[in-house]
């Protein structure tokens, strides 16, 4: 099945008929289901530039739907409606709505680039996937995805201390999204991990999360760094209302 | 010099993780290149990469930061091989290259970080990053190995488990795929000659470069283990004991859900998961405390007691 059908066959979208008749012939049952016919007319027109204006969106315009990506697809295998190809799609086309339908799993791409692999066109499908699921958080379509708070709560520790301590990303993850730390498997863990430690390794790794690892004279670059993301955000607040934009001139046009 | 020469003494970028869940993996590697006779010089007063995390806030943000390391490397130590043995650090690194290589808005959003930060710019081409992998198999070698080896891996199956960062996107990678002797980014064997030099059986694994999930191995866990049970499963269905890995990430991400496979899906599978360099210092006659076996969240030190080795 061409992708673009996908959305025409939909059970919403088929009619079946048990007692009909046409010039003489019996068209009852499944045999003979219709598609209804279907105008669509919301086509948001700049979808295509939006995500592109995102990080990773760059070369969306690059695909030509040969699927390489989505037959590549390590969560595809997973779950079939992940489909990056069908998402590309959606958005070149510029219908919203349809990839509205697939929002709250965009955002699960593992960026294992499988599918950046297979690209022949150098679309970087990995990087629209990042861009999309933004997109959708940034127009408040999804709320924030797990995977948005821990990256955000990873680059609030490097800009603030230049490393990474492990332990105290991970609870603060757990708390911004509102999660119990202790979860039965991650007690195993622990206890497995434990067992068998150095009393001199527990003790190490007890200080680390008491006193971060830290780069030392951070604070110059963490400025830089935090003033870059606030231009860049800026930047991108900008090119998602290019939508608003458009549709305040052609009122005025109309007008 | 060749390569070989070049390599005898790098700059050595441990990252985050090995300071932390991936200690066993630092605490190998300098093992092993102390028994090899290599030279590592750690990066000065060094900086996270930028992830995969930052990578996802900003990729050119994850750019500067890669690029840090780098310069200090260069600038400030005169080094030009950095040696990463994560997999995520590695990566970065070679992304970061690629980038300031090939990119003018890259070069422009580090030349202005850096300045701002007060260091000198990484300029492309100053440095050359080598995984700890290349580092072994280039100066060392397998014949090398093979005549250090004291106490063989005979005897141990191994499914060489290279995950995502290692090889893709290939762009970033030049240097692979160029034929008999470079590295494959479709079938990596780097880890399989390797041990197979210290006499170990690599079984035929066909998801040498699986994805673990790592990435969303706390944000979306359910997937993460579907990925790491599949990975565990097929290697014990190759015919293997132990999973060798050469990424911090992919180590704690198969511990993990190793465990949590058997927490929440009743799904248990016995393999070891050790880093390479665990299974080659051992085969250099190295204890297994020295390689650090024990700060491993799963325990093999029964099982390999069992087959000779630590």
């Amino acid at each position: 099945m061409p992708i673009h059908e996908k959305s025409l066959i939909r059970p919403e979208n088929l009619e079946t008929h048990d007692n009909l008749v046409i010039d003489g012939v019996d068209v009852s049952g499944h045999w003979s289901t219709f598609i209804k016919t279907r105008v669509v007319s919301d086509y948001n027109e700049t979808l295509q530039e939006e995500i592109s204006a995102l990080p990773g969106g760059e070369e969306i315009h690059r695909c030509w739907q040969c699927g390489s990506c989505t037959n590549a697809c390590t969560v595809n295998e997973v779950n079939p409606d992940f489909n990056p190809r069908y998402w590309i799609y959606l958005i070149r086309m510029g219908m919203e709505s349809e990839l509205l339908r697939d929002k709250d799993i965009i955002w699960q791409c593992v960026s294992c680039n499988k599918c950046t692999y297979a690209c022949p066109r150098d679309v970087f499908p990995e990087g629209v996937m990042k861009a999309t699921a933004h997109w959708l958080e940034r127009k408040g379509h999804t709320p924030k995805s797990p995977s948005t708070h821990f990256d955000e709560v990873f680059t609030e520790q490097v800009l603030k201390t230049g490393k990474i301590e492990e332990s105290r990303t991970m609870r603060r993850f757990f708390a911004r999204t509102k999660q119990k730390l202790l979860q039965p498997w991650m007690i195993e863990m622990v206890k497995q991990m434990i067992n068998g430690l150095p009393v001199g390794m527990l003790t190490r790794m007890g200080l680390a999360t008491l006193i971060a690892p830290r780069t030392s004279d951070w604070s110059k670059a963490s400025a830089a760094m935090q003033e870059y993301i606030d231009e860049q955000h800026e930047k991108q607040e900008q090119a998602l209302s290019l939508a608003e934009l458009v549709e305040t001139a052609k009122n005025d046009v109309a007008a | 010099m060749t390569t070989k020469d070049k390599y005898k003494k790098v700059a050595y970028y441990p990252g985050c993780a090995l300071e932390g869940s991936g200690h066993s993996y630092n605490r190998s590697t300098k093992a092993v290149g102390k028994a090899l006779g290599l030279d590592l010089v750690e990066v000065k007063n060094w900086n996270c990469c930028g992830a995969m995390e930052v990578k996802n806030v900003d990729p050119k943000l994850q750019t500067y930061l890669s690029s840090r390391v780098m310069s200090v490397a260069a600038n400030e130590m005169d080094m030009d091989v950095v040696m990463a043995p994560c997999n995520g650090c590695y990566h970065n690194l070679k992304k970061a290259e690629y980038d300031l290589k090939n990119d003018s808005e890259s070069v422009a959003v580090v030349d202005r970080l850096s300045k701002k930060a007060g260091h000198k710019t990484y300029e492309s081409g100053q440095v050359e990053t080598i995984h700890a992998l290349d580092w072994i198999k280039d100066t060392i070698g397998e014949e090398g190995l093979a005549a250090r080896v004291k106490n063989s891996l005979s005897g141990l199956k191994i499914a060489n488990y290279y995950g995502c960062m290692y090889t893709r996107p290939r762009h970033i990678f030049p240097e692979k795929d160029k034929g008999p002797g470079s590295e494959s980014t479709s079938k990596p064997h780097f880890m399989d000659d390797l041990l197979a030099a210290a006499g170990a059986e690599n079984v035929d694994f066909p998801l040498k470069t699986a994805c673990c999930g790592g990435a969303h191995t706390l944000s979306d866990s359910d997937i993460s283990t579907k990925l790491v049970l599949n990975i565990l499963k097929t290697a014990k269905l190759a015919g293997a004991d132990v999973i060798a890995t050469e990424c911090p990430t992919c180590h704690s991400g198969l511990e993990m859900h190793q465990i949590r496979a058997e927490k929440t899906l009743g799904e248990k599978v016995d393999i070891k998961i050790l880093y390479f360099t665990q299974l080659l210092g051992m085969a250099l006659g190295l204890k297994a405390k020295k390689v650090g076996v024990h700060e491993n969240i799963s325990d093999s030190i029964k099982f390999l007691k069992a087959k000779g080795l630590g």
